[in-house]
C-alpha cells in the first residue's frame, strides 16, 4: 500500500511533512498523509503517537510549526485563523469522541446549528436537521437535550450534526471511544454510510482496530511519524 | 469445528436424514466452509458406531435408500458434556507471529516490519468481515464479530510486542542500533 497519489489521483486534502511541538515535547515528526475525495482513512496509533494532532492540523484548528496542508488548492498553513474557522464551517465536519453538543438546544436545535451559523433560514435548518437525525435513526430525541441521551444517541446525533453542511472533508476523532462495543458500531456503520452516500471524505483518528475496520485503507503515526514515512526514508 | 456434537445438536429436536443434516450445518455455521458430503456420511457412521445415534428409518428412493438419523440418550448426554466444556484458547498465531519476531531480529531484520505486514494483512481481513457484516443478517453479524475480536486481540499483541522490540533485543543480546526506527 502506498500513500503517495499518482498524477490523476490528486488528493483532496493532503498533509506534507508536517512537525508540531507543545513545549518539548514533539508531537508531530515528518508526518504525511493524502486523502482523496470520498475516501475513508483510519488513521491508527498508541496514545501519544501524535495522531490526533495530526488530525487537528489537518482539519486546520492547529498550525504546524513546519510542513504543509493543502486542501483542494489552498494552503491552509498560510491562511489567517478567520479564514481557517470559515473553511472549518463551510467544507469540514466534525465528531469528537464526547458529542459536544450543546446542552442548552434540542437535539433538532444542535443539528441545525451550523446551518444556523452559516445562514440558512430556521425553518429550512430545522426541516434538513430532522432529515439527519432520521438518516442516523434518532427522530426520537429530536426534542431532548443532549444530557436527556445516551451516549450513543448523542453521538449519531453528532454525526447528524457533522453531515449537516454536506462537508467535504468529515474529521472524526476516537467517534466511539466512549461507547461499548454495540453502540460503537451502529454509530460508525451509520457514520460511513452516511459519509459514503454524500460523497464526504473521512479522515478517522481511532486506536480501536474494529474501528478502523471500518475505513478503505489505514495509516499508522509512531512517534509522531506515518509509516510511510518511515519507510519511505529508508 | 466439531461436526459430531453438532450433528447431534441438531438431531436434538427431529430425526433428520443425512443430507438435510448438511444444508441445515452448511447454513448456520458452514459460511466459506460447506460440508463434504464424505464428512457428512463419515461421522454419521461414526455417531452409529458410538450408540450416539440411531437409524429412525429407511426411506427407499430413486438412488440409494436414505436413512433417517435419530439422536440416542447416549448422544443427549454427549452434546451436553461438550456444551459444558470450555474451548482451549487457540494460540498458534501468537508463537508463529513471536517465532518470527524473534527470528527476524537474530537475522538482522527489521522485526517492526513483520508486525506491520501482519497488521496490515490482519486489518485486510477485518475490513472483509466488517463488510460482509454490513451485507449480511445476524448470523452473519455474530460469526463475524468473533473473528474480529480474536483479530483485534491479536493486533493489540502486535502494538505491545512493536513497542516492546529493543527490550526484546536486548534480552536476545542484539545490539541496539539495529532497532533504531529513526534511523534514515
Amino acid at each position: 500500500m502506498t500513500n503517495t497519489p499518482g498524477p490523476d489521483d490528486r488528493p483532496l486534502l493532503s498533509a506534507v511533512d508536517l512537525h508540531k511541538t507543545y513545549g518539548t515535547t514533539s508531537a508531530l515528526d515528518g508526518a504525511s498523509l493524502h486523502v482523496r475525495a470520498g475516501e475513508i482513512v483510519a488513521v491508527m496509533g498508541s496514545s501519544g503517537s501524535g495522531k490526533s494532532t495530526l488530525l487537528h492540523c489537518m482539519a486546520g484548528i492547529v498550525r504546524a510549526d513546519a510542513g504543509q496542508v493543502r486542501y483542494r488548492d489552498r494552503d491552509l498553513t498560510t491562511m489567517s485563523d478567520a479564514e481557517r474557522s470559515a473553511l472549518r464551517r463551510s467544507d469540514f465536519g466534525f465528531v469528537f469522541q464526547f458529542g459536544q453538543l450543546v446542552p442548552e438546544l434540542t437535539c433538532l436545535e444542535n443539528v441545525a446549528l451550523p446551518l444556523r451559523l452559516g445562514g440558512v433560514r430556521r425553518r429550512e435548518a430545522e426541516r434538513r436537521a430532522a432529515e439527519w437525525l432520521g438518516r442516523l435513526e434518532v427522530t426520537d430525541v429530536s426534542g431532548q437535550r443532549p444530557g436527556e441521551v445516551s451516549g450513543g444517541q448523542g453521538q449519531r446525533v453528532a454525526v447528524a450534526r457533522a453531515l449537516v453542511t454536506a462537508p467535504r472533508v468529515v474529521f472524526a476523532d476516537e467517534p466511539t471511544g466512549a461507547l461499548d462495543s454495540l453502540n460503537g458500531e451502529q454509530v460508525m456503520r451509520l457514520l460511513t454510510e452516511a459519509a459514503r452516500h454524500t460523497g464526504a471524505a473521512v479522515v478517522l483518528v481511532t486506536h480501536e482496530a474494529r474501528v478502523a475496520a471500518y475505513a478503505d485503507r489505514e495509516v499508522v503515526v509512531r512517534d509522531g511519524r506515518t509509516r510511510e514515512t518511515v519507510l519511505a526514508q529508508r | 469445528m466439531a461436526i459430531g456434537q453438532t450433528f447431534l445438536g441438531l438431531l436434538e429436536s427431529s430425526p433428520r436424514h443425512g443430507y438435510e443434516l448438511k444444508r441445515l450445518y452448511d447454513e448456520r455455521f458452514g459460511q466459506s466452509r460447506p460440508l463434504h458430503y464424505g464428512q457428512v456420511y463419515s461421522t454419521l457412521a461414526r455417531l452409529l458406531r458410538g450408540g450416539l445415534v440411531e437409524v429412525d428409518g429407511v426411506e427407499p428412493g430413486a438412488g440409494p435408500e436414505r436413512k433417517r438419523y435419530a439422536i440416542t440418550t447416549a448422544g443427549v448426554t454427549d452434546v451436553e458434556r461438550w456444551l459444558a466444556q470450555p474451548e482451549k484458547p487457540d494460540t498458534y498465531l501468537q508463537n508463529t507471529l513471536y517465532t518470527k519476531v524473534v527470528l527476524g531480529l537474530l537475522t538482522g531484520r527489521d522485526a517492526a516490519d513483520i508486525l506491520d505486514i501482519q497488521r496490515t494483512e490482519h486489518l485486510r481481513v477485518m475490513r472483509e468481515l466488517t463488510r460482509r457484516k454490513a451485507d449480511g443478517d445476524l448470523a452473519d453479524h455474530l460469526i463475524c464479530d468473533f473473528a474480529l475480536f480474536h483479530l483485534e486481540a491479536d493486533l493489540r499483541w502486535l502494538e505491545l510486542t512493536a513497542a516492546r522490540l529493543d527490550q526484546l533485543a536486548a534480552t536476545l543480546r542484539i545490539p541496539a542500533p539495529r532497532l533504531d526506527r529513526s534511523t534514515p
